[in-house]
């Protein structure tokens, strides 16, 4: 009986100290975290992809918190629904970043882009890019070796065994930019999803002389400048042999499109263009 | 027991059928296209127009920087264009293309092939001449040889070795060489002797070339300083500290050059390029190839011009064979597969090596069995198969910690693995980004 009552209070007591030296202890050593970065991390997607540029969504959080002007932090993941509702929590102001997508610059499909030579090496593009040009004649263009695919966390890239291109789901996709790291030839673009999702672009990143970049491949830019001078609103350049519609000048009226003789300018989601018969006929309707 | 280096190494199948093949003079070609980035460091800066009249020897690119070359006409005509093809990389690159008028060389150049004894330059005027000449490290590295000269203040050279081991397989160049122009290469030894001030030379030479150890031994009586070293048949003997280490036993601490144990280390091929730069004025614009493989018919010995595409070399030794996978450039160990033949001949290229598809065709990658032969074999006791997995994960912090950027791209670890694991092709990849990774820590 008495072995027990001493067991009980030796043990109790040996508690109690514990606690109030842990109380002690606690109390010096406490380290003050802002509570409202576990409010900002709840309404982040919590997809962890480094997306913002910070190593996942605990860290951006913290950042949005630390910074005085969230303007130039974005969640491309969330979007300006996730951004506005983080915002509000801190009571700062946030500009709705414009929503992006990402873009393959590079139509070379196994039609377009004939292969010269085979590749038995490891199956990986940044492998193939460190040893030569590639398959085709094309040195710029798409390897079509998956990497970028590798990289989606988001399931929003499959090969296209067609084409031998990556395609992009633009549903799925959340413009983290994952693909455009994984890809060595850097030919994917986060590009301005457009009014209507509507976008209009060069698919193609060949830096090569005309004639050269032509025999390589048939859907190639050829920098004829047609477009550049086609486009009323300047927002066409040609860099380095390859022409360039700037997202921010764009006006998405499509006159450069049908000037471009090697069909590289790609559009995404316009309605079917109607043709000028069409129109007259409409009007007499 | 014949002295080797001390860690690892593979023996593959040597194959050397151009073996005793007389170097034979190409034809001049009809055109030739010059690159302007033939050498490790800075492209060298055209210097020529389109249309210009050029002469056998004259330079039509300057070196641009120290760790650069100049580079000189092959050929006597006019500057056609200066355009893009693509090289040996793969990629297309600069070049200057001329078209072939006659055969016109530099006056001061001495064409005859009298051998000259006497050394009347100065150290300082040999180095300046071999840097004017354009010579680079013709085994195959093509780092300027100049740079590899001027010894850094505060070291002392006390040793010169010299490169006669050719240990990748079917290459034949140097060993044909030394054959032919066995004299050449020793005066051309004094020569680098004397302006590295050392009195004391070893030729390194496999033993699979003995009938290159008794002529040179034979030769090298006469000479002060020289010895033939033998040595045991063992790739990748002829990596600079490899050889350093089979020589004279010293091994080169991780990230240091050879100077640092004492060592300057030269090819036959390039001491060749020295000797007729110092002694016959004449610049680097043609060397020495091997054109050989299995199917082909007749394997050669070519000396070709600078800038002769590969296709005319293949012609001469019998044209493309029908089963032909695989055109390599270089060895079978550490060369690269071409894609076109118009590819020209460049200062580095020792070889064309033509592969049958049956053996040019990788296996299909299997899993690591953990037998750890790879590391055996890695003549700089790295464990590869760890650098494949870190680089394939790209753990790049890791990957420094393992020495990776000490591999010497020889790849005897693919070529020993029996699961056909691409070990190299991921290594090289880590060394690409680690080694950028670290240029960008030392910019900062």
């Amino acid at each position: 009986m008495n072995v027990i009552s001493i067991t009980i209070i030796t043990l109790a007591s040996l508690g109690v100290a514990a606690a109030i030296i842990l109380y002690f202890v606690a109390q010096k050593f406490k380290v003050f975290e802002d509570p409202r970065i576990d409010e900002v991390e709840e309404v982040l997607p919590a997809a962890n992809c480094g997306g913002c540029g910070f190593p996942g969504c605990r860290a951006f959080a913290e950042a949005l918190v630390k910074a005085d002007d969230i303007s130039d932090l974005n969640c491309p993941v969330g979007g300006a629904d996730t951004m506005s509702k983080a915002a509000s929590i801190l009571g700062k102001k946030v500009q709705a970043a414009a929503p992006t997508v990402a873009v393959l610059k590079c139509n070379g499909t196994c039609e377009s882009r004939p292969r010269l030579n085979h590749y038995d090496g490891a199956e990986s593009c940044s492998i193939a890019a460190s040893l030569y040009g590639g398959e085709t004649g094309c040195s710029y263009g798409c390897l079509g070796m998956g990497e970028c695919v590798d990289a989606c966390q988001f399931n929003a890239m499959y090969m296209d065994k067609e084409t031998g291109l990556p395609v992009i789901k633009e549903e799925n996709c959340v413009s983290c930019g994952a693909c455009v790291a994984a890809c060595p030839k850097k030919i994917i673009e986060i590009r301005k999803q457009g009014p209507k999702n509507r976008r209009i672009y060069v698919a193609c990143a060949n830096k090569d002389k005309g004639g050269v970049a032509k025999k390589a491949c048939s859907s190639a830019c050829i920098a004829c400048s047609k477009c550049m001078k086609a486009c009323p609103f300047g927002a066409i350049i040609v860099h380095q042999n390859v022409a360039q519609i700037n997202p921010e000048t764009c006006r998405y009226c499509r006159k450069c499109t049908p000037e471009c003789p090697t069909g590289a300018i790609l559009e995404a989601n316009f309605p079917p263009k109607k043709e000028k018969k069409e129109l007259v006929k409409d009007k007499a309707e | 027991m014949l002295k080797t280096f001390s860690l690892g190494g593979v023996h593959p199948e040597e194959n050397k059928f151009s073996a005793g093949q007389k170097i034979e003079t190409l034809e001049i070609p009809e055109q030739v296209s010059v690159l302007v980035a033939q050498h490790i460091g800075g492209p060298a800066e055209v210097a020529v127009d389109k249309g210009d009249q050029v002469k056998v020897g004259q330079i039509i690119a300057t070196a641009a920087g120290f760790v650069s070359t100049n580079i000189h006409s092959p050929v006597s005509g006019t500057v056609l264009k200066i355009d893009t093809i693509i090289d040996a990389s793969g990629y297309r690159k600069k070049a200057i293309i001329i078209k072939t008028e006659g055969d016109e060389w530099e006056a001061n150049i001495d064409r005859s092939e009298t051998l000259v004894k006497e050394i009347t330059a100065t150290p300082q005027e040999i180095i300046r001449k071999i840097t004017n000449a354009g010579i680079v490290g013709l085994g195959g590295a093509t780092f300027p040889s100049h740079v590899k000269l001027s010894v850094p203040p505060g070291k002392k050279c006390e040793v010169l070795i010299l490169n006669g081991v050719e240990c990748e397989p079917y290459l034949t160049s140097d060993h044909q060489l030394m054959m032919e122009k066995g004299e050449e290469i020793l005066v051309g030894t004094k020569i680098l002797m004397k302006a590295l001030n050392v009195d004391k030379a070893i030729i390194g030479i496999e033993n699979n070339k003995k009938d290159a150890i008794e002529k040179m031994s034979e030769l090298s009586k006469s000479y002060d300083g020289i010895s033939i070293q033998p040595l045991k048949v063992q790739y990748p003997q002829g990596g600079e500290k490899q050889l350093i280490d089979a020589c004279i036993g010293k091994q080169v601490p991780s990230g240091k050059l050879p100077i640092e144990v004492g060592a300057v280390v030269q090819n036959t091929g390039t001491v060749f390029a020295v000797y007729e730069a110092v002694q016959k004025n004449k610049p680097l614009f043609e060397r020495v190839v091997t054109v050989t493989g299995k199917s082909v018919k007749k394997p050669s010995n070519f000396k070709a011009r600078i800038g002769t595409p590969i296709s005319q070399l293949i012609d001469a030794a019998g044209g493309l064979p029908e089963d032909t996978g695989k055109i390599i450039g270089g060895g079978p160990m550490m060369g690269k597969a071409l894609t076109t033949t118009d590819i020209p001949v460049t200062k580095g290229s020792s070889g064309i090596l033509i592969m049958p598809e049956e053996i040019a065709k990788r296996k299909p990658s299997q899993n690591c069995i953990r037998c750890a032969k790879c590391v055996s074999v890695c003549p700089m006791g790295l464990s590869p198969y760890l650098l494949m997995t870190v680089s394939e994960k790209s753990v790049w912090d890791r990957a420094e910690e393992e020495k990776i950027m000490d591999c010497i791209e020889c790849g005897s670890c693919s070529f020993t693995c029996p699961s056909s694991r691409p070990l190299l092709d991921y290594i090289r990849l880590g060394k690409g980004t680690v080694g950028q990774i670290i240029r960008n820590r030392t910019n900062k």
